[in-house]
């Protein structure tokens, strides 16, 4: 058995996996074995047993959240839906999985749908990722001529038809809720939970949305056990991870790794540390709408808990980081910028309070700030900052590396503020 | 009823309520903006921002939204905390952001709930140093403004228009800080609820133009409680005035009526007191033909002496009972009718039995509980408007019943429309041709009138007999439903719909209890003067050959054809707008309007209410009862004849006692028509002279003209606005409710007449006329906007009347031998052919406007097709300037 079940297709092979190569991988077993010959409930006790936590990056445990998925009564749909809108400024994981190996997602939203009795499924991808849209949907076909999706699959009574659906493009869409909305066509406003989209989820019927990465390690916890699965990680999470690490390393990329894995070895073993003539000063841990993270906590290993206890979160796992000759406050007005761009527009603090933000940052950053700026960023980061205060996540997200870098970074603010310019030189 | 500590203080909830409503309904202020009390909650603007506690020892709590929180038993909320405040003070400082600074030339100012919010939160000082959004600003039509500047983004706009109203043209558009209200293009918005977008609006970016063209500030105006004189459904309204002109119409919160939202005819109907077409002083005609100006007083001598010949009064449907009753009183019952035609005078004898039977009448309000309606040739939108938003209502409740079963609160309106989708409670619509409401109908039915009524009575005997067809299925929809509704009325001018309906009804309450009958009447008053009197008969009084006649603000001449006034001597005419009958009077008084009179209506569910004047009448202009009580008989005032109505009349008892009368004071005083916040009395004339003068007594009611009076405390029936310290917008009604949502605290408006006891046997069909070419059926087809003489004469309302058209299916067109836009005439009536397969085999649809009257009596063979014709480029929209700017 692999310890990167993930990429095990992936790695040291140049093409994609099509569905011959998958199958004769050992792809399509765990389906083989469980449709129609294992009941859901025992496939759902596995999956909690296992305790995967959704790698979209709020961590909360799969199995415990398709246990709020109500039981079946009568014949309306139920839906599985795979959140594949990576948007997320930084992280590039997802877009991996589907385009080299398309089958893996497939297979492990089959087990899925299987396990919540969905019948129709939906992988709402990312406009920009065409090579991953034509795979999957080529995978899908595939598979379907190939009795694993569609009507009675592998001749059991269960049936699980699965769509490729392209976002037009925004950022919230990744919100789950969003992407129900937006997958129904409507504005791509969040809802309000509850009611969660187990009860009422698109169009209004019972609904699992998982991230990509989630729904991949369905199919090999399904296939190896809950055991082996909790034995891969280092720490309390069991199972692997993909990272990643964008910025000035010297080799950016991603990689499986056990989840637990530390920061340093991240950095320094897989990314081959900073690029030369370059000092880690920071970074965010795990995508854009995280808490930026300092050198002094490199050694803390990359999970849910331990990043939370470090002050910020695992998030996606793929770091975005910043270097000694980049200017924070530049990065943070960057990032503040795209995040009060893709506002739904909906709630007040969102909507209003990121573009003054932004406009607070763009001055500070052009050397026209003043010190009551800062007040006024101290007290928008926690007004907009705090889950509840918003309709959804996206801004409390967004307010995370600007709240971490005023902690982090305040001097170089004040420097900005008071120097009535960056003190960075920008490099071309 | 759980108990819930806010603050520490304990307070008793409503089981149901979210918290907002629970805080509003116990008299803790709270401001808000997306939440609204007929709407429900969705989270948007988090104005509503409360600490909640998650258990007795949590002393931190966190920021709920307290439109979003069901109250449980013992839960614990802070409304005054300083994280509570000063989150609520950041909301509003981040609304402002790019809330333009024009409050002194914002129509909203003054009224204006952002106002009212920002002072309540205190926020006061602005920190963004950047540039402020703007947006383009659209033509929306004649009856509503945009400036989008001002929004602030709370979303109640599209989901009122869109989510309440139905309707479809108006959006949000956009993302970020840069979000659109408004419709793809500019044009004229297509709804006929479009005018409470100006109060649903929390600002100013939609205004109301009919007000805008001669703005006045809010606490200028001059207002009173009156009904609505659009139709019979009694919706009550603030009518508003300045220099003695009504400037505006603004709903009046009913519980049982029209609750939160008017129609746009009612709301911009109303203008039709500012016509140049009202009659300013007596007349007189002279012996070339030509009227001569006469002082009221000759008038009236030289009428009195023509009340000794032979003398008929006919009276009419919109005029108030008191008048009627005066007519009747001067003329003596024998020789008093109600001024409504044969066909009018039986339908509205059919619905004045429903009414007095034991069948289920609901109010307007309580249509929207019923489960299953059945709607019977009645053109709900155009002809009873304001009930089609309660029918739009009406059929969620299959939704509200799933969210229940799911365990979503009501008020979670996203949530409930999110889980309902498209799910629908029954609505099934019998009509001639396509109608406003099909798009939230189940099943639609495209029959001629008479093939209705045939319907109807085979869904009756459907109703015991299983055999399929369509009308069993009809009948099986509606015994599946907790709740049937029929819903008729009279815009097809059939009595036998209006028979075959309640018939219906009762058929379906002696299986349903719960079934309910409503019924539409024809206008304001229908109903009352059907209870006044229902058997005189004009065409009869008229046959007599009276010396004199008088006619009570009637336009008895396209009424009933002109030719029956065509020997009368002595044509008298009461009324306060120039119409064919005041233009063949030989003598004219001119009446006062409803803007300028006390007057008592009776809707069509029987409620007697009360309407007050809300300014006093020019010089010369006179209330028609009060000139009929100067012709003789008895000088009475308003409740004077309210008393006389009551005495006379039985079922018109509560009539004297639906509002108090003009002795009633609080504290001695009376009630101020304009709030104490006016500026500008002493200015109003100081062009003309600096001395104030003295201001009119009111002697007919309890209100006192401008501003010296009581505010506070009046009762519903009379209170003339409403106003609460810290509230000077709409929004204030809540603090003279008993609860969200519930009865005014302060008394009922009006009086329910009918107690409905008598057993209905059921009525006997009279034969179907059937029409001399047995081919086809003229029907004239009411418009909202074109079929109501008095709004007609709003200048706004007169532009979106439609031009004559003549609807038709292909098949019925073809065997007139005329195509899709062709001309068809009938005499001086050109009217421009639209093929229409919605249309019912057999039927010719044409628009009731002024000057299509003579096709009420025209037949198909009378029609000839019109050579050489250019046909307008769409006849249903009339031309309208398309922006503000080209003129």
């Amino acid at each position: 058995m692999t310890d990167k079940p993930l990429t095990k297709n992936i790695i040291g092979f140049d093409g994609h996996t099509d569905l011959a190569r998958y199958e004769s991988l050992g792809g399509y077993a765990a389906v083989r074995k469980t449709i129609g010959r294992t009941d859901p409930d025992a496939v759902l006790e596995l999956l909690k047993d296992a305790n995967l936590r959704g790698r979209g990056g709020a961590g909360f445990p799969t199995g415990m959240k398709w246990s709020f998925v109500p039981k079946k009564e009568g014949n309306g749909h139920r839906y599985l839906v795979a959140n594949a809108d990576e948007m997320e400024p930084g992280t590039f994981k997802d877009r991996l999985l589907m385009e080299k190996d398309p089958h893996q997602l497939i297979e492990g939203m089959i087990l899925s749908a299987y396990t919540i009795s969905a019948d129709v499924g939906y992988i709402f991808i990312r406009g920009e990722y065409h090579v991953a849209i034509a795979r999957l949907q080529e995978a899908i076909n595939a598979a379907t001529a190939s009795g694993l999706l569609g009507e009675h699959i592998l001749d059991s009574e269960f049936s699980f038809r699965l769509h490729v659906h392209v976002s037009a493009g925004r950022y919230i869409c990744g919100e789950e809720t969003a992407l129900l909305n937006s997958l129904e066509g409507k504005r791509a406003t969040p809802r309000a939970k509850p009611p969660f989209p187990q009860v009422s989820g698109l169009w209004g019927r019972p609904t699992i949305v998982n991230n990509v990465e989630t729904l991949c390690n369905v199919t090999h916890i399904v296939a190896n056990g809950a055991d082996w699965f909790k034995s891969l990680g280092l720490g309390v999470d069991g199972g692997t991870k993909l990272f990643g690490a964008s910025g000035r390393v010297a080799r950016p990329g991603c990689w499986e790794l056990p989840m637990g894995t530390p920061i340093r070895e991240i950095l320094e073993e897989h990314a081959g540390g900073m690029a030369e003539g370059y000092q880690l000063k920071g970074f965010l841990p795990g995508g854009a709408s995280t808490d930026f993270l300092t050198p002094e906590h490199l050694d803390v290993p990359m999970e849910y808990e331990t990043v939370m206890q470090a002050g910020s979160r695992m998030g996606t796992g793929t770091m975005i980081i910043l270097d000694d000759r980049s200017c924070a406050v530049g990065m943070i007005a960057n990032l503040e910028k795209f995040f009060a761009r893709e506002s739904c527009g909906f709630c007040t603090p969102c909507r209003e309070g990121l573009p003054w933000v932004q406009e607070i940052l763009d001055r500070i950053e052009a050397g026209n700030g003043e010190p009551d700026d800062m007040d006024v960023l101290e007290r928008q980061s926690q007004f907009i900052g705090a889950i509840g205060n918003t309709h959804c996540a996206h801004a409390p997200g967004a307010m995370e590396p600007l709240a971490s870098g005023l902690k982090y970074f305040r001097d170089e603010f004040i420097t900005h503020i008071e120097g009535k310019a960056c003190p960075y030189q920008r490099e071309v | 009823m759980p108990t819930i500590f806010v603050d520490d203080r304990a307070i008793e909830a409503k089981t149901g309520d979210n918290l907002l409503e629970v805080l509003l309904s116990n008299g803790i202020d709270v401001p808000y903006f997306c939440w609204h009390p007929a709407m429900g909650s969705v989270g948007a603007c988090r104005q509503c921002a409360v600490v909640g506690y998650a258990n007795p020892d949590d002393t931190r709590g966190r920021i709920i939204m307290s439109c979003m929180t069901p109250v449980t038993e013992g839960a614990r909320f802070s409304v005054q905390s300083d994280n509570a405040s000063s989150f609520r003070n950041s909301v509003v400082e981040n609304l402002m952001l790019n809330h333009p600074h024009d409050c002194p030339v914002c129509e909203e100012g003054g009224e204006c709930h952002l106002q009212d919010m920002t002072v309540m939160v205190g926020h006061s000082d602005r920190r963004y140093k950047g540039l402020k959004t703007t947006f383009r600003n659209q033509y929306l039509g004649p009856l509503i403004g945009h400036e989008m500047n001002r929004c602030i983004t709370c979303y109640r706009c599209v989901r009122y228009y869109q989510d309440y109203a139905g309707g479809n043209d108006l959006a949000a558009f956009g993302s970020r800080d840069r979000v659109f209200f408004g419709r793809a293009e500019p044009g004229l918005l297509d709804n006929e609820f479009s005018g409470n977008l100006v109060e649903v609006c929390p600002t100013g970016v939609f205004t109301d133009k009919t007000l805008s063209k001669h703005y006045t500030r809010k606490w200028d105006l001059q207002s009173s409680p009156t009904v609505c004189q659009a139709c019979s459904l009694g919706c009550n309204t603030y009518t508003s005035e300045r220099y003695g002109e009504v400037r505006r119409v603004h709903n009046r919160y009913h519980n049982e009526v029209n609750g939160y939202f008017l129609c746009d005819r009612g709301r911009f109907g109303a203008q039709h007191v500012n016509s140049p077409r009202r009659i300013p002083r007596a007349g007189m005609r002279n012996a070339d033909g030509l009227y001569e100006p006469v002082s009221i007083p000759d008038a009236l001598d030289k009428v009195k002496a023509l009340l000794n010949g032979k003398v008929i009064g006919i009276g009419s449907p919109r005029a108030s009972l008191e008048s009627n009753e005066a007519l009747r009183q001067l003329v003596g019952p024998d020789q008093y009718c109600n001024g409504m035609t044969s066909t009018e005078r039986e339908m509205h004898g059919v619905i004045l039995e429903v009414l007095a039977s034991n069948l289920n009448v609901p109010s307007m309000m309580e249509v929207e509980t019923f489960d299953a309606i059945l709607v019977v040739g009645e053109d709900v939108t155009n002809h009873a408007p304001r009930l089609a938003l309660s029918i739009r209502q009406a059929v969620r409740n299959i939704g509200q019943q799933l969210a229940a079963d799911t365990g979503i609160s009501q008020w979670h309106d996203a949530a409930v429309r999110e889980l309902e989708q498209d799910e629908k409670s029954p609505l099934v619509i019998l009509s001639p041709m396509t109608d406003r409401l099909d798009d939230i109908a189940s099943d639609t039915h495209r029959l001629a009138p008479n093939d209705i009524v045939s319907m109807v009575k085979q869904i009756i005997e459907a109703i015991d007999d299983n055999k399929p067809s369509h009308a069993r299925d009809i009948a099986s929809t509606l015994l599946a439903a907790k709740r049937p509704l029929i819903v008729s009325g009279t815009s097809l001018r059939s009595a036998n719909i209006l028979k075959a309906s309640a018939n219906l009804a009762a058929a379906l309450a002696s299986k349903n209890p719960g079934t309910g009958i409503f019924l539409c009447a024809s206008e304001v008053n229908s109903i009352g003067v059907a209870m006044i009197d229902n058997t005189g008969n004009a065409e009869d009084l008229l046959g007599n050959k009276p010396e004199t006649v008088i006619v009570l603000e009637n336009d008895i001449d396209t009424r009933l054809g002109g030719s029956l006034l065509d020997e009368v001597q002595n044509l008298v005419v009461i009324d306060a707008m120039d119409n064919p009958t005041a233009s063949r009077s030989s003598i004219v008084l001119p009446a006062a309007s409803f803007a300028e009179a006390e007057g008592t209506f009776v809707n069509n569910e029987g409620r007697a209410q009360r309407s007050m004047a809300t300014f006093a009448p020019a010089e010369h202009i006179t209330p028609g009862y009060q000139l009929l009580s100067a012709l003789g008989g008895d000088q009475l005032s308003a409740s004077g004849w309210q008393q006389k109505l009551a005495a006379e009349h039985a079922l018109l008892a509560g009539v004297a006692t639906c509002a108090p009368d003009e002795q009633f004071r609080i504290e001695g005083s009376r009630i101020a028509r304009m709030t104490h916040r006016a500026s500008g009395r002493t200015a109003m004339l100081a062009n003309v002279s600096v001395h104030e003068p003295q201001q009119p007594l009111d002697t007919e009611s309890p209100l006192a003209f401008t501003m010296e009076g009581n505010q506070a405390r009046a009762p519903a029936s009379l209170r003339p606005y409403t106003w609460s310290p810290g509230w000077n917008s709409n929004q204030s009604i809540h603090k003279f409710q008993d609860e969200v949502g519930g009865p005014d605290k302060s008394g009922a408006t009006g009086i329910r007449l009918f107690t409905g006891s008598t057993e209905l046997t059921g009525f006997e069909l009279s034969e179907f006329e059937l029409s001399e070419e047995a081919d086809a059926d003229l029907i004239g087809q009411v418009h909202i906007f074109g079929s109501d003489e008095l709004s007609n004469e709003a200048a706004e309302l007169s532009t979106l009347i439609p031009q004559p058209y003549a609807r038709m299916s292909s098949a019925t067109a073809a065997s007139l031998k005329v195509s899709h836009q062709d001309g068809l005439a009938f005499g001086d009536i050109i009217m421009t052919v639209l093929v229409d397969d919605e249309v019912a085999e057999r039927c010719v649809v044409y628009p009731i406007t002024p000057g299509t009257e003579a096709l009420e009596s025209a037949r198909l063979s009378g029609l000839q097709k019109v050579a050489g014709y250019t046909a307008p480029a769409d006849p249903l929209r009339p031309s309208l300037i398309t922006t503000d700017r080209t003129s």
